[in-house]
């Protein structure tokens, strides 16, 4: 548990740096599109939420887990959708291929 | 049981790429060029992690996992194709779902699990709970406060920081004891409860105006508690996603706080929404100059350059496919047209860049704050449809207003200067807006929607005779 809890703190914190890094050079531009890009990735809340109801392990679980990922699903189809629209209409009058 | 560790290896890999596709999803999103390819990195991402979940060999039915998925589809498809004006509430709305989901695995871990967790893993098993929960109300109130359901108006009273802060307290006391007490699994419930009723409390003194901060720090939460999940999990692939959407969500939190002249500690405690002050000070009437459409349309056919300042009027009055027509008209008489934004403009960061796309307005014509303000002097026109706050001068000028040191667009800069309003009253935030009665100022009185379509039709006629 020890080194496994070591491990997982420092993937939190360069997978932080790699995100302020990142994100830091976004144009304000997207700023809107980023919010729900992020949104839907961190719908991956869905994978430990699909575990718990493939497990089964109690029915209060199950039902919880349930809930969870219809709850996660949903930020995942719609995020990703809205993503798309909005993003479609960035145009720009410069003739330049994309 | 035998080639359960090649399989887990094999889900590992997976969740590796996974991991791989969402870092260069975000690192594509830095340009409207590669934004496309960017989306499509994260949706395959998020498929290969979806399938790999399923590969996993501790499932044992598979039956309510497809219910779950297909319902969440079935919810998220209209989510996803919401008015481009609703983009604001839709976002608070996923953001509670988000932290909805983290709750609830996070509740039912702990029931499964108590009283053997260890304390680290119930360390971070309350903070995903007390984070989840909070941002769940906090997100829901703040989806109804856009979406108009609830009053807009902040609500405060006193001692409302001191309430706030000893409720979240509370909730981390009692976390903390149940962290050295196992046993303690009475007080679970109260460590959900309370950062529910928390997270109600934080947003009910939060203005319109003040949304852009709160929902972006409602995502950094958002994102920090599914990392959590990850540690009680022991998910990398979690903890990744939630580093990046947490670092994102504080990134744009710190550029919101910014543009709006916040300290920082006064975002993390959520203390902001603070601006209203009464505007009862105002006894006399200053005098205003207004024009009509066709006085209006005469200056702006004259002028060589023209900014347009568009504010969250512009989306109430769903007037940017108006303004879009009158960006065409402009052109096509040789009048350079840009647009101005200031980075707290509408209800979320970057809302009017959406609302301008939306409406076909090239996005190389939509200039951020900072490069724009150098450029007002030697604006012949600037027009402000529906903005008020980020144009107010007082910001720079008079360090009694409530807004003293907020960077703002520098429109007074301009040579002539137009403000499409409905009438003189001050607006959300109940500060007078000097700007109004410079004498190179017009008022052009109406909503912004017909108003902007009078001088579409006065442009038509001129250019026609």
């Amino acid at each position: 548990m020890g080194s496994n809890l070591i491990d997982a703190l420092f993937i939190f914190m360069l997978a932080a740096f790699i995100g302020f890094e990142v994100i830091r050079r976004i144009s304000p531009l997207l700023h809107t599109p980023l919010m729900s890009l992020t949104n839907a990735l961190d719908a991956i809340a869905v994978t430990g939420a699909i575990l718990m109801v493939g497990e089964q392990k109690s029915t209060f679980s199950l039902v919880l887990g349930t809930l969870a990922v219809i709850a996660a699903t949903s930020n995942v189809v719609g995020g990703f959708l809205i993503t798309d629209r909005m993003l479609k209409m960035f145009k720009t009058s410069r003739p330049k291929k994309p | 049981m035998t080639n359960f560790p090649a399989n887990e290896q094999v889900i590992q890999v997976i969740y590796l790429v996974a991991s791989a596709l969402f870092i260069l999803a975000l690192k594509w999103m830095n340009s409207p060029v590669t934004a496309q390819r960017g989306v499509w990195a994260g949706e395959i991402g998020m498929v290969l992690a979806i399938g790999g979940t399923l590969l996993n060999q501790g499932i044992v039915d598979y039956k309510w996992i497809a219910i779950a998925l297909v319902l969440g589809t079935i919810i998220g498809i209209p989510l996803g194709l919401v008015q481009m004006t609703a983009v604001p509430q839709r976002t608070a709305l996923s953001h509670a779902f988000g932290a909805f989901c983290v709750t609830l695995v996070g509740i039912a871990d702990f029931y499964l699990r108590t009283p053997n967790i260890p304390r680290f893993v119930m360390t971070v098993l309350s903070l995903e709970v007390i984070l989840g929960s909070l941002t769940f109300t906090g997100s829901l109130m703040a989806a109804g406060k856009l979406q108009e359901v609830l009053p807009q108006r902040p609500l405060t009273y006193k001692g409302q920081n001191l309430v706030n802060l000893t409720l979240l307290a509370v909730a981390i006391v009692l976390a903390a004891y149940l962290v050295l007490h196992p046993g303690a699994t009475l007080l679970f419930p109260f460590i959900v409860g309370i950062p529910l009723v928390f997270g109600v409390l934080m947003v009910i003194p939060i203005g319109g105006a003040d949304m852009p901060t709160v929902i972006s720090l409602l995502n950094s939460y958002a994102g920090l508690s599914a990392a959590a999940m990850g540690f009680v999990l022991d998910s990398k692939l979690l903890i990744i996603a939630g580093a990046l959407d947490g670092s994102s969500g504080f990134i744009l939190s710190v550029i919101m706080s910014k543009a709006m002249n916040r300290s920082f500690t006064n975002i993390l405690f959520g203390a902001f929404g603070k601006v209203q002050i009464s505007a009862t000070n105002e006894a006399e009437v200053k005098p205003v100059r207004s024009a009509t459409a066709e006085e209006a349309a005469a200056i702006l056919a004259a002028a060589n350059t023209v900014v347009v300042v568009p504010g969250y009027g512009m989306a109430i009055a769903q007037a940017q496919h108006k303004v879009r027509e009158l960006y065409d008209a402009l052109t096509r008489r040789g009048v350079d047209v840009r647009f101005a934004i200031h980075p707290v403009a509408g209800r979320m960061p970057g809302h009017m860049n959406v609302l301008l796309a939306e409406a076909n307005i090239p996005y190389e014509r939509l200039i951020e704050m900072d490069d724009i303000n150098e450029e007002f002097p030697q604006t012949d026109v600037a027009l402000v449809i529906g903005a008020n706050d980020v144009t107010n001068p007082a910001a720079r000028t008079d360090s009694a207003s409530p807004i003293y040191g907020m960077p703002i667009l520098a429109v007074d800069k301009a040579r002539t200067v137009m403000v499409i309003k409905r009438s003189m009253s001050p607006g959300f935030a109940g500060i007078d807006n000097p700007l109004y009665y410079l004498d190179k100022t017009l008022m052009l009185f109406g909503d912004a929607k017909s108003f902007v379509n009078d001088i579409v039709h006065e442009l038509a006629g001129g250019g026609r005779n």
